[in-house]
């Protein structure tokens, strides 16, 4: 339920001002301002192609804009090295694929980056991936490895592993569009408890379940340009341009 | 929304930027490959120089002065960049029909590996196993000093067999063909031949097109050619072609044609060897070609002839084709050894041109070019031919 | 049996598999007589073989003369070694093998197997007629192994063992060569141009192998690299060795290499020989390192930018244990054809196996005698190179079972 959620200040924590991208010449995000508060969960959705997923991956420089600001937690994103790996280290994300390293246990993909990057101490990494394995439900699967866990438990390893890296934010890519349904909802009940207790969240994706608990905004995408942007009441009874109204006609039944 | 001042382009030091440590890194990474190329010539022409040499090819115009048992025209008087040629030229003698009994001997062996027959399925693993697992010299020289130089006889005791055909140490002679007088009026009918051919292919494709069938009308072609080739034969006043029986002299025999001992072990050893190589990778792409793909076309009533020419052996080739290229590259390659049981290749000729003349880098350059050349070649072509079958995707 | 029985039962509808043994005649008619062109097929088969192992056996225990083998066998497996520096060639196989039993006490599993195989043959081999003090040292190896094995064993899982194992594996490889080479001062240099027989094609290989991987995984990281310098650089030594036979290389080594390099620094012969097979197998390395960092899906590199791991880091913790381990295969491979190839040593006058049996058989004693020599030496390559292969084959299919 929101209103449990602390809102510490009213800074926003990301700022995009008219980014563009392109990719040789198709225009993939054709001016998107944006500003995300502290604390504040939005849902991206939007048709496939619409540029979504390639946008939340310029905010953690995974994908470079061309044109426009992006600036996170007051640091601009540029071609300096040290502001590029500074974000990258408040920024945490959940891939769609995954994408966990599959010569590594559980809890060594958990620990590695806090040992080599934050330069932990190995046994307190330990202890804290333990701590964020039981948070996210799979305490007991710390020494397996990737490939003898299912969908929505390596889905929560992802989860626990970009956790570990204590980031300001965290940014989801369609993080339950290749899972079984029946692991959806360990995934998404996971997400539900990291909002709830005040972590900024960026997600992408087609559940519109999630967006109406726990979204503050649902945002929405096509042609690459940000279309509409509203509360989930009033975007799911109220939407104002065409697209939207399209848009929810085919995915709400 | 604020509007907060940000500056946009902060001199970023550029020992930050990403795009200066880019360019500065393949600055440092060239210089440095660099400063190591101009030492090693710095090197070379200080020694060039106290030795009295220079580099120039034009020692390639002198005299040879050395023979060359087999190949092309070539006597000791011929000058050396002839000599090389000739080398050349066995080089490349060797390795196409190297090439296509290795492709046969692989093709035969790799099927095998999939018969249904316990016993011809367990002796062609035995074959692959055995000769994949000794070096390739050894077996050059198992075939050549152990083989044909031990069990075979000498020239005087020659083994003949009938057509004048001669087997000895020496090697194994043949009759063969050479043109006479009238064989020039006797081409004019091949081309005219080539060019009915060619028509009747083309007519015939257009007929079956019509009708909607499919069809290569390469039988009709051939027919065509056969028939004017033979008409031209009896019409034209004489034998264009005559036969040069092996006659033994002396001490040797002249005439007709020679397979050389070495060049006999070479392309033996060379194919033996590639062969089996080549039926790992043959068996391979068969096996590669997904079980449904052989259901589906069973299903549709092919029988299994057609299932395997229209179905398996497309996608099965083009699993194949990429490491038969490599592997036809290595029996090129391989075919240098040919060094070192006495048959004249492009090493052994350059090799025998630098004994004489004292030009190291010279005839290095041309040797390792020659190999270059013919490796780029055939990358070329099967580059060429990867790209024409590439299956069309999305 | 009947508590089992009576167990399937319980399950519903799980009924017992009919019995597979096939009768012999049953498994004769499909696998070998199951249509007309397969019996042929089959008697043509059965006909080749008889006829050439009956040649072969006949052969083999009449007419050849077996002695030259145990006679000139020290100068083919090591050469003219001075007799009295053998201990260091014992020692350096003691190291080996001892290592080899180490590793496999501590691991258990293939290299357990295989290790028992490894100690079993010097036991075999104590049976040819050897001298005895030559047996004595044989069985030395065995012993060798066996204290490795239960240092191993004992070892298991200490915390140390494993940071010794690798160390030891580490610095076997200068050792044995200091070993076998000398140091002057403490031990005589043994020449290495003329004196080393079948150690020099093992000796090569190893060497080849054990520098050319580092050097070929930084060709194939060069080469996928985005800098367009880097790339251009390492794709044209790539491809320009691998358009050129091994031996144009060696020829090249042994007569150019002195014009290039300045008059006071002349590098042994065998020394430039190893130079030049390990940078002929880098390149090759090269192409199979890439193929298995082509493999890695780019999501890999994604998270671990995403958790902020540097270019550097990314490599070496992620992208290559993923790589090396998807290539394992292809790199044991590389290594049988390297062994293979040590055989052209020969060409630029070093003795190795193949080049010494040609001087032997230029002794008048022994000069008919090629088809044994020559069968021995492809007995030798072959039990080596089929073990390697084999055991690679294992260790595919151990790591395809790593996975869930």
């Amino acid at each position: 339920m929101k209103g449990e959620r602390p809102v510490t200040d009213n800074e926003g924590i990301i700022i995009c001002r008219e980014v563009h991208k392109w990719f040789g010449d198709f225009h993939a995000i054709r001016g998107i301002s944006l500003t995300v508060k502290r604390g504040e969960v939005d849902v991206i959705c939007g048709p496939s192609g619409s540029g979504k997923s390639t946008f939340i991956r310029t905010i953690n420089r995974l994908e470079e804009h061309q044109r426009g600001q992006i600036i996170v937690d007051g640091i601009e994103l540029t071609h300096d090295l040290k502001n590029i790996e500074t974000i990258r280290r408040e920024v945490g994300m959940v891939f769609q694929q995954f994408n966990l390293f599959p010569h590594l246990t559980v809890m060594q993909n958990v620990t590695l980056a806090p040992v080599w990057v934050l330069k932990m101490r190995k046994g307190q990494a330990q202890k804290r991936a333990m701590e964020l394995l039981e948070r996210v439900g799979i305490p007991e699967q710390a020494h397996k490895y990737p490939g003898q866990l299912s969908g929505g438990q390596q889905q929560r390893v992802v989860i626990a592993r970009a956790l570990a890296m204590a980031p300001k934010i965290m940014l989801f890519d369609e993080p339950t569009s290749a899972l079984d349904p029946e692991m959806i909802k360990e995934v998404l009940d996971v997400m539900k408890e990291l909002a709830r207790s005040g972590m900024t969240m960026i997600v992408v994706t087609h559940e519109m379940g999630f967006a109406r608990e726990v979204a503050d905004r649902i945002i929405f995408f096509d042609f690459g340009q940000l279309i509409e942007e509203n509360t989930p009441e009033e975007f799911f009874h109220n939407p104002t341009h065409e697209r939207t109204k399209l848009f929810l006609s085919q995915i709400l039944q | 929304m604020e509007k907060r001042k940000v500056v946009s382009s902060h001199a970023i030091p550029f020992w930050r930027d990403i795009r200066v440590l880019r360019v500065v890194s393949q600055i440092v990474f060239l210089v440095a490959i660099a400063a190591g190329i101009w030492w090693l010539l710095n090197n070379l022409q200080t020694n060039l120089r106290n030795s009295g040499l220079s580099i120039t090819f034009r020692f390639l115009g002198d005299t040879a002065g050395f023979p060359i048992s087999e190949g092309l025209t070539y006597d000791p008087t011929n000058v050396n960049v002839y000599a090389f040629l000739v080398g050349v030229v066995n080089t490349i003698r060797v390795a196409v029909i190297g090439i296509v009994l290795a492709t046969i001997i692989g093709t035969l062996v790799g099927i095998s590996r999939l018969s249904s027959n316990w016993l011809v399925r367990r002796l062609a693993a035995l074959y692959v196993e055995t000769v994949r697992n000794i070096p390739l010299l050894v077996q050059l020289f198992f075939w050549y000093f152990a083989v044909m130089l031990t069990a075979l006889p000498l020239v005087k005791d020659s083994i003949s067999l009938p057509g004048s055909i001669y087997l000895s140490r020496r090697g194994l002679y043949l009759p063969s063909l050479v043109p006479t007088a009238s064989f020039s009026v006797w081409l004019w009918f091949l081309l005219g031949g080539l060019a009915l051919a060619i028509v009747v292919y083309v007519l015939r494709r257009a007929q079956l097109k019509r009708a909607d069938r499919p069809g290569i009308p390469i039988g009709w072609a051939a027919i065509a050619l056969v028939l004017v080739a033979v008409a031209g034969w009896f019409i034209v006043s004489g034998n264009p072609l005559s036969i040069d029986l092996p006659v033994l002299k002396r001490f040797n025999f002249e005439g007709g044609l020679w397979l050389s001992t070495p060049f006999a072990s070479l392309v033996l050893g060379l194919a033996m060897y590639t062969g089996a190589f080549i039926a790992e990778i043959v068996r391979a792409g068969i096996l590669a070609v997904s079980k449904g793909q052989t259901e589906a076309a069973k299903a549709l009533g092919l029988r299994k002839a057609l299932v395997l020419r229209l179905v398996v052996m497309p996608q099965a080739l083009r699993v194949i084709i990429p490491p038969l290229a490599s592997q036809y590259l290595n029996l090129t390659k391989n075919s240098s050894l040919a060094i070192l049981i006495g048959y004249y290749d492009l090493l052994n000729v350059g090799t025998t041109i630098f004994n004489q003349t004292g030009r190291a880098v010279e005839m290095i350059l041309l040797i390792m070019g020659s190999y270059l050349t013919m490796s780029l070649f055939m990358s070329l072509l099967m580059n060429l031919y990867n790209r024409r079958i590439k299956l069309v995707e999305r | 049996m009947a508590d089992e029985r009576r167990t399937l039962h319980e399950v519903k509808g799980v009924l017992p598999p009919p019995s597979e043994r096939i009768p012999v005649l049953r498994w004769l008619k499909q696998n070998l007589f199951r249509s007309w062109f397969n019996a042929i097929l089959t008697v043509v088969a059965a006909a080749v073989i008889l006829v050439v192992v009956y040649g072969l056996l006949r052969w083999a225990l009449t007419e050849a003369r077996w002695e030259v083998i145990p006679t000139n066998l020290r100068l083919l497996l090591v050469g003219t070694y001075p007799l009295e520096q053998m201990w260091r060639v014992w020692a350096t196989i003691y190291l080996v093998v001892f290592l080899f039993g180490f590793s496999s006490g501590l691991r258990g599993g293939l290299i357990r197997r295989v290790s028992a195989g490894v100690a079993a043959v010097p036991i075999v081999l104590t049976v040819l007629p050897l001298p005895w003090g030559t047996r004595g040292w044989i069985l030395g190896t065995a012993a060798a192994v066996a204290v490795g094995l239960g240092l191993g064993y004992l070892g298991k899982g200490n915390r140390w063992s494993k940071r010794l194992e690798t160390a030891g594996w580490l610095l076997s490889f200068p050792i044995s060569i200091l070993l076998l080479n000398g140091v002057g001062g403490f031990l005589p240099v043994v020449e290495g141009r003329n004196k080393w027989g079948f150690m020099l094609n093992l000796l090569g290989a190893v060497v080849g192998i054990g520098l050319s991987l580092p050097v070929g995984v930084l060709l194939a990281l060069g080469r996928r690299s985005k800098l367009p310098a880097i790339r251009l650089v390492c794709t044209a030594y790539i491809e320009l060795i691998r358009g050129v036979p091994l031996i144009s290389l060696l020829f090249m080594a042994s007569i150019m290499l002195q014009l290039l390099l300045p008059a006071n620094i002349r590098p042994d012969l065998v020394i430039r020989a190893m130079m030049t097979i390990t940078a002929f197998s880098a390149a090759y390395m090269a192409e199979n390192v890439r193929g298995g960092l082509q493999a890695i899906p780019k999501g890999q590199y994604e998270a671990a930018y995403a958790v902020g791991l540097k270019g550097m880091l990314t490599t070496v913790l992620i992208i290559l244990p993923q790589a090396l381990r998807a290539v394992i295969p292809a790199i044991v491979g590389q290594f049988i054809a390297l062994f293979k190839d040590t055989t052209l040593f020969g060409f630029i006058a070093i003795l190795e196996l193949l080049n010494i049996s040609r001087s032997i058989l230029g002794n008048l004693e022994w000069r008919g005698r090629i088809f044994e020599l020559y069968v021995f030496i492809g007995v030798v390559f072959w039990i080596l190179c089929y073990t390697m292969s084999y055991v690679s084959r294992r260790i595919e299919k151990t790591l395809g079972v790593g996975e869930r």
